[in-house]
C-alpha cells in the first residue's frame, strides 16, 4: 500500500485502441493488487480489472490537450490506454504502477493475499490433485531398467532438479555425481518420459541399439558455447549415439520475436500486407515450427524407430522442456486429457526447474531473462489442436487460462524458479493450486469433439517429419484475445458443449419419463399420487424448455448479436465499421460517423463485458470470473 | 465434329495414377468424349473420373519409353499419369489437350449428360424473377417488373425481366440504357424490408470527357429516394480509375447532376490482376518447401487476401449504408458485371437472413450472378494453371465464394449451408455436367436453349440426398444482420479450396463427423422425450378427467 501515491483518479478516459471510437470516461483506482477502471456510464458502470502482476510495460506518452496518455501493456496481451487529465496524477499513477508491477518479494504477489474462501482441507486436497509419483507409476516405473534415485535428496546434487528422479538402474550414485559435474548446472541426464508401448526410453535405454542425442540449439550456438567451456557431446567418446541439432533459437531471439509480433497485433487498422509482412518479419511462426519439428522428430524416433532420445540445450530448462513436452503430447494420449496436461506441465516444466520467476518476470529482475518459453509450448498445443480436433480433451479456453495464470501469480503453482525454492517458501501451505481450480471448472474447458474412444484419442499422433509451412497459423484467439470483435462471433465449441449438456439432461429426463410411464401404465394411481406427479410433470416441461434454450445457445448469442450492428462498429468490426466510417465515410459525410458512435454507446457494455470479466474481480479468481461470464451466456 | 476424331488412343493398359495422399493405382485409362477415366478393374470402381473441361493445363515428359502426363485441374488438383509407350502417351496428351479446349459450347458435356436421378423439381424453374419479386411486392408498391428487355434489345447482358421504380416507364429506361455502360441501366438488386432502403446496380454512366448527362438517369435513381433523403453511390473503382474511364467514354456521376447522392470510391481489383493473384496463390500453396517465412511472404505477395479484405469491406460499407444510415445505394464499377455483383451479393448475405439459407443462397446466385449477367463462360474458361494471358479470365466468382466462406467462418451457426456447398459451386462454375453456369448471360443461355437441352444444377442439388451433404448441422436461424470483421487477423486462407489437395483432411473430416453425431444424437433424444411427454400427458389427462369430478 505504501507504493500507492494516488488511490483514485477521476475523469480518466479509457481509449479503445483498435477502434477509434470515443473514449469512455470513468474513475481509475489503484489497489494493492489491481488497477481498476470503472466507467461513469450509470447504467453499466463497467469495470476493467488488471492485476499488477499482469502488467508488462507502462508507457507515459506525450501530454495532449485532453490530458496525459498512459499506455499499459499486459502479459496476457491486453492493452490499456488511459488519458489522465492532470499531468501530476498521471505521474503518480505511473510511478505507483512501475513499483507495483515489479514486486521485489514473493510475499507481495497476489497469491499470498488471494483467498477463494476454501477451507484448509480443500486447499490441501487441491495440491494433491496432480501427483507425479502416480505419473511415473502410470508410465510403468520403476522397472527392470529404471529406478527411483534419491541421489538428489535435499537438492544436494542439483538445486534446480526435483528430489525424486528416475535414472537407469546401472547408474550408481557415483556415476550420477560424475555426470552431474560434467553437465551445465549439474543437470545430469534424468528420465522425462518412458514410452511403454515399445519400451523405448528417453534416456539411455539398454534395449535399443543407439540413442539419439538431440541438441535443440542451432549448431552454431552450440559450437560457440564450446568455446565457453560448455558444448555438446563428442561422438568419439560415446558409443552408439546419433547426433541431431535442431535449430531452436535462444530466449533473447524469442523475446524479440514476440515483441515484434505484438507490435503487429497492435497496429491500427493494418492492411493485409502490413499484417502478413509483420507476422513474417517477427519470425514467430518459424520459431513455433522449429519447436514442433523438434518435438515431432523425437516422437517419431521413440515411436517409430524405437530409439531412445537424450534431449538437451544449454541448461536444459527452456528448449528442452518445450520439445520434451511436445513429444510427450504427441506420443501419449494421457497428456492430451485435462488432467494429463496438468501433469505434463507439472513434470516437464515445474518439477524440472523451468525458471518461471525469471522467464515471466514475476519478481523484479533482469529483463533479459524474460522470454515467452512456455507461451510457445502452449501455442504448439493450440496448433496441434487445429490439426487434430478430436484428440484433446480440453479446448482453447483451457490453454488461454493457463497462460493467463502463469503470469497472474494468483495461484502458487508457477512461483519461483525451482522446486527447492517453492518448498522453502512453503507455497503449498500458503497459496492455492491452479490445477484444483481448473479441475473444478472442467466443464468449461471441455472439447466437445473429444471422446476417449475416438481414434484420435488413441496412441501417438502421427505427423509428417516436417509438416508444411502452411500448417502453422497466427493465433488471434490468444494474441488478440481482448479484441473480441476480431474473433469469430459464434463459437462452435460453446454451441456443441451446450448441445452435449442438453443431451445429458435429456438422457436423464428420458429415463425419468420411461420410469413414470411404466408406473402409470402399471399402477392405478390414487388421487394424491397424481397430484404430486402432476406437479413434477409441470416442472419437467419448464425444465426442458429452459433446457431447450440452452441448446439454442447461438440464438442467445444472436441475442447479443442483435447489437452487432452497433456493437461491431465499436469492436473489431472495428474494421468494417471503423475503417468504413472513419476512413471512408467520415470525409464524405460527418453525420455518418456521429450517428455511429451514438449507436455504439448503446452496446458498449456488452462488447466489453468479457474482457473485464476475464481480468477478474479482486477476491475472485479471474479465470473463474471469465468462465462465469461465459456460463451466463450459455445458460441464459 | 465427332469426338472420335480427337481420340487417337481410346484405351491404354497399365497406366499408373499418382495423387497426393493416396497410394499409386495401376489400371486402364480410357478416354471418352468428355471424360478421362482410370479404372483398376478391382471391385469395379473408377479411381479417376475426370471431366475434360476440368483440365486447366497438362505437362508431359518422358523417361525412356515411359511417358508421364501431369494434369492440372481447374479445381487446383494435380494428378500424374504414368503411361507406358511414347506413342500412347503422346496420343493421350494431344487428345486431352484438344478435348479440354473445345471451342463450341454445344459440344460441352452438359449437352450430352443424361441424369441418372429422378428430377423432383426442375431447377430451371426454381427461381423465377416473378416469384422473387413477389417477396418484395408484399412490402412495397414502389417497384415494378419491367419487360423492356424481353428481346435483350435494350441490354444484352440483362435478363428479360428486371425490377425498376414504378414511376419510371419503359421509354425512360431505354434512354437511360444508352447512358449506361453495356446498356446496364440501374435496376433493383435488393430491397431491405426493415427500412425500405434498396441496393441498385448498374454499369458506369457514359459521361465521357464532356460531362454528358442524362435527365432520365437522374430521375430514375432519384425516384428511389424518400423525400429529403440522401443516397450513396458506391463506385467500386478508385477515383483515379473512374476519372481515367472518362477518356474512354465512361465516367462517374457528377455531384452537380446528382445533388442528392454522395459518391464513395473503393478500389476492388479486376480481370487479370485477380487472375494473377490466383495463379500466385495456388503456386504458393503447391510449393512444399518447408520455410515458414517464404510461405507467409508468398501468401502476402499473391495479394489474394488483400482482395478478399477489399471486397468484404466494400460489401460491409454498402450494408452499413442501408441498415445503419437508412440510405439507399447504387453500386457500379465499369461494366457492372463483376465487382458490382460481388458487393451487391455479399451485402445481401450480411443483411438478409434468407440469403444465408440454401434456397436463398441459390436464389441469390441465380439473381445476382446468372441473371445479372456475370460472364461465367469467359471468367471461368481457365483457372490457376493457365499460361495464356487471356484477357477475360478472372476468379471473380471464386473471390465471392471465398468472402462468403470468411463470413461463414465468423458466424458458423448462421448459415444453413456448409463449406462443401461453396466448394461444390466453385467446381461447377468451372466444369460441370449441368448447364447452369454455361454462357455469359441470359441472352446467350436462351440462344443455347439450355433449359431444353441441359439439366440445371439446382435440379440435382435440391434433392434431399444431395442437400444433406451441404447442410450445416450447426445452423440456427439468425434473423439479424451479421457484421463480419474484416481485420487481417480475422481473415484466413480458405484451406478447403486452396490446400484441399495439399494436405490430408482426414482428421478434420473426422471432427466434422463427430460434430454431426453430437447434434444428431441430441435431436434423436429430443424426439424421444417429446413422444414420451405426450404419451404421459395423455395418460395423465385421462386420469385427471376420470378423477377430477
Amino acid at each position: 500500500m505504501e507504493h500507492i501515491r494516488t488511490p483514485k483518479v477521476e475523469n480518466v478516459r479509457l481509449v479503445d485502441r483498435i477502434s477509434s471510437k470515443k473514449a469512455v470516461l470513468g474513475t481509475l483506482y489503484l489497489t494493492a493488487t489491481h488497477v481498476i477502471f470503472v466507467e461513469n456510464a450509470p447504467d453499466t458502470r463497467k469495470e476493467t480489472w488488471i492485476l499488477h502482476s499482469q502488467i508488462s510495460t507502462i508507457e507515459k506518452q506525450a501530454t495532449t490537450a485532453t490530458g496525459c496518455h498512459l499506455l499499459i501493456r499486459c502479459k496476457n496481451f491486453q492493452l490499456l490506454q488511459l488519458v489522465i487529465p492532470q499531468e501530476r496524477d498521471c505521474h503518480d499513477v505511473y510511478i505507483s504502477l512501475i513499483r507495483l508491477a515489479r514486486p521485489v518479494k514473493y510475499e507481495e504477489l497476489y497469491c499470498f493475499s488471494f483467498n477463494p474462501k476454501l477451507d484448509k482441507e480443500e486447499r490441501e486436497r487441491g495440491w494433491t490433485l496432480i501427483d507425479l509419483g502416480e505419473e511415473y507409476k502410470r508410465m510403468g516405473l520403476p522397472n527392470d531398467y529404471w529406478q527411483l534415485s534419491d541421489v538428489n535428496r535435499d537438492y544436494r546434487l542439483c538445486d534446480s532438479y526435483p528430489t525424486e528422479l528416475y535414472v537407469p538402474r546401472p547408474a550408481t550414485a557415483h556415476i550420477i555425481v560424475g555426470s552431474s559435474k560434467f553437465r551445465s548446472r549439474r543437470r545430469f541426464p534424468a528420465l522425462s518420459y518412458y514410452y511403454k508401448e515399445n519400451h523405448a526410453i528417453r534416456k539411455a535405454n539398454p534395449g535399443s541399439d543407439f540413442i539419439y542425442v538431440v541438441d535443440t540449439r542451432p549448431k552454431l550456438n552450440a559450437m560457440a558455447n564450446r568455446a565457453a567451456g560448455k558444448g555438446y557431446e563428442n561422438e568419439d567418446n560415446y558409443s552408439n549415439i546419433k547426433f541431431q541439432f535442431i535449430g531452436i533459437e535462444n530466449i533473447h531471439v524469442m523475446r524479440n520475436s514476440l515483441q515484434k509480433m505484438l507490435e503487429v497485433c497492435e497496429l491500427k487498422s493494418p492492411s493485409m500486407s502490413d499484417f502478413l509482412w509483420g507476422l513474417e518479419n517477427s519470425g514467430w511462426l518459424r520459431h513455433i515450427k522449429a519447436i514442433m519439428d523438434a518435438g515431432i522428430f523425437i516422437a517419431r524416433a521413440v515411436a517409430e524407430e524405437g530409439a531412445s532420445v537424450l534431449v538437451h540445450c544449454s541448461d536444459g530448462w527452456d528448449r528442452t522442456a518445450q520439445v520434451c513436452s511436445v513429444a510427450s503430447l504427441l506420443l501419449d494420449p494421457h497428456y492430451r486429457t485435462l488432467k494429463g496436461f496438468m501433469v505434463l506441465i507439472e513434470k516437464d516444466w515445474i518439477s524440472f526447474g523451468h525458471k518461471f520467476n525469471h522467464r515471466y518476470g514475476n519478481l523484479d529482475g533482469d529483463p533479459k531473462e524474460i522470454s515467452p518459453v512456455i507461451d510457445q509450448f502452449i501455442e504448439c498445443v493450440w496448433q496441434l489442436m487445429g490439426q487434430f480436433p478430436c484428440a484433446f480433451e480440453f479446448n482453447e479456453r483451457f490453454l488461454i487460462h493457463i497462460q493467463h495464470h502463469i503470469y497472474s501469480c494468483q495461484f502458487g503453482n508457477f512461483l519461483c524458479n525451482s522446486q527447492k525454492e517453492r518448498r522453502e517458501l512453503k507455497i503449498q501451505e500458503r497459496t492455492y493450486s491452479l490445477w484444483a481450480h481448473l479441475w473444478k471448472n472442467r466443464a468449461d474447458y471441455a472439447n466437445p469433439l473429444f471422446r476417449a474412444d475416438h481414434s484420435q484419442a488413441q496412441g501417438a499422433l502421427r505427423l509428417p517429419a516436417a509438416p508444411c509451412n502452411f500448417t502453422y497459423k497466427f493465433w488471434s484467439g490468444m494474441y488478440n484475445r481482448f479484441e473480441k470483435g476480431l474473433q469469430p462471433r459464434q463459437s462452435v465449441t460453446d454451441y456443441l458443449l451446450a448441445v452435449k449438456e442438453e443431451s445429458q439432461q435429456l438422457e436423464e429426463e428420458l429415463e425419468a419419463l420411461e420410469e413414470r410411464l411404466e408406473k402409470i401404465q402399471k399402477v392405478q394411481l390414487d388421487h394424491s399420487g397424481v397430484r404430486s406427479e402432476q406437479r413434477e410433470a409441470s416442472k419437467h416441461p419448464g425444465f426442458s424448455t429452459s433446457d431447450h434454450s440452452t441448446a439454442n445457445t447461438p440464438q442467445d448469442y444472436s441475442g447479443n448479436a442483435k447489437s452487432f450492428p452497433s456493437r461491431s462498429p465499436s469492436q473489431g468490426d472495428e474494421d468494417s465499421a471503423l475503417i468504413l466510417t472513419q476512413d471512408n465515410l467520415k470525409s464524405s459525410d460527418p453525420d455518418l460517423s456521429a450517428n455511429n458512435s451514438d449507436q455504439e454507446s448503446g452496446v458498449e457494455d456488452l462488447s466489453c463485458r468479457s474482457p473485464s470479466g476475464g481480468e477478474c474481480a479482486p477476491s475472485e479468481d479471474s479465470g473463474k470470473d471469465r468462465d462465469s461470464d461465459e456460463a451466463v451466456f450459455l445458460t441464459a | 465434329m465427332e469426338f472420335a476424331e480427337l481420340i487417337k488412343t481410346p484405351r491404354v493398359d497399365n497406366v499408373v495414377l499418382h495423387r497426393p495422399f493416396y497410394p499409386a493405382v495401376e489400371g486402364t485409362l480410357c478416354l471418352t468424349g468428355h471424360h478421362l477415366i482410370l479404372s483398376s478393374r478391382q471391385d469395379n470402381t473408377e479411381e479417376l473420373w475426370l471431366l475434360h473441361s476440368n483440365i486447366d493445363a497438362i505437362d508431359k515428359r518422358f523417361v525412356g519409353p515411359l511417358g508421364t502426363i501431369i494434369i492440372k485441374c481447374k479445381d487446383f488438383r494435380i494428378i500424374q499419369l504414368d503411361i507406358p509407350g511414347m506413342e500412347e502417351c503422346l496420343n493421350i496428351a494431344s487428345s486431352i489437350e484438344a478435348l479440354s479446349t473445345l471451342d463450341s459450347i454445344t459440344l460441352m458435356y452438359p449437352f450430352f449428360y443424361r441424369p441418372l436421378f429422378e428430377v423432383i423439381e426442375d431447377g430451371w424453374h426454381s427461381f423465377l424473377p416473378e416469384q422473387e419479386f413477389e417477396l418484395y411486392s408484399s412490402a412495397t408498391s414502389e417497384w415494378r417488373l419491367s419487360y423492356v428487355n424481353k428481346e435483350f434489345g435494350v441490354c444484352p447482358s440483362y435478363p428479360p425481366i428486371v425490377i425498376v421504380p414504378k414511376s419510371i416507364d419503359d421509354e425512360a429506361l431505354r434512354k437511360v440504357a444508352t447512358f449506361r455502360h453495356g446498356g446496364r441501366f440501374p435496376v433493383l438488386s435488393y430491397y431491405h424490408k426493415k427500412n425500405g432502403m434498396v441496393i441498385m446496380r448498374s454499369g458506369q454512366p457514359l459521361t465521357g470527357t464532356n460531362g454528358r448527362r442524362c435527365k432520365e438517369d437522374e430521375k430514375l435513381i432519384n425516384a428511389t429516394l424518400r423525400a429529403g433523403k440522401r443516397g450513396y453511390i458506391i463506385d467500386t473503382r478508385s477515383l483515379n480509375v473512374a476519372q481515367q474511364a472518362r477518356a474512354k467514354g465512361g465516367g462517374f456521376e457528377q455531384e452537380a447532376h446528382y445533388p442528392q447522392w454522395r459518391r464513395i470510391h473503393k478500389s476492388i481489383e479486376r480481370y487479370h490482376i485477380l487472375q494473377d493473384s490466383l495463379i500466385k496463390l495456388v503456386e504458393a500453396c503447391n510449393d512444399q518447401t518447408h520455410n515458414m517465412d517464404r510461405w507467409l511472404s508468398k501468401l502476402e505477395s499473391s495479394n489474394w487476401l488483400t482482395h478478399i479484405k477489399e471486397i468484404l469491406t466494400t460489401a460491409c460499407l454498402a450494408a452499413q449504408c442501408i441498415d445503419r444510415e437508412g440510405a439507399s445505394i447504387l453500386i457500379h464499377g465499369t461494366e457492372g458485371t463483376d465487382s458490382t455483383l460481388q458487393v451487391t451479393s455479399l451485402a445481401q448475405i450480411i443483411l438478409e437472413p434468407r440469403s444465408r439459407t440454401i434456397r436463398g443462397f441459390e436464389a441469390l446466385i441465380e439473381r445476382e450472378w446468372l441473371q445479372a449477367g456475370h460472364p461465367f463462360q469467359q471468367r471461368c474458361a481457365q483457372s490457376a494453371y493457365c499460361n495464356s494471358k487471356q484477357k477475360w479470365e478472372s476468379p471473380v466468382f471464386l473471390l465471392f465464394l471465398d468472402c462468403v466462406w470468411q463470413i461463414l467462418r465468423q458466424f458458423p451457426c448462421s448459415f444453413e449451408f456448409n463449406e462443401n456447398f461453396l466448394i461444390m459451386l466453385f467446381e461447377h462454375a468451372y466444369a460441370s455436367q449441368f448447364g447452369t453456369f454455361l454462357g455469359n448471360n441470359e441472352s446467350e443461355r436462351c440462344k443455347l436453349k439450355l433449359q431444353q437441352k441441359t439439366m440445371s444444377l439446382w435440379s440435382w442439388v435440391n434433392r434431399p440426398s444431395e442437400l444433406s451433404k451441404f447442410t450445416n448441422p450447426l445452423f440456427e436461424a439468425n434473423n439479424l444482420v451479421i457484421w463480419p470483421s474484416v481485420a487481417p487477423q480475422s481473415l484466413q486462407l480458405w484451406e478447403g479450396i486452396f490446400l484441399r489437395w495439399n494436405r490430408s483432411s482426414k482428421y478434420l473430416d473426422e471432427a466434422y463427423e463427430e460434430m454431426v453425431n453430437i447434434i444428431e444424437y441430441n435431436k434423436k433424444l429430443q424426439a424421444k422425450v417429446n413422444i414420451l411427454r405426450r404419451q404421459l400427458a395423455e395418460l395423465e389427462t385421462e386420469d385427471g378427467v376420470q378423477e377430477s369430478p
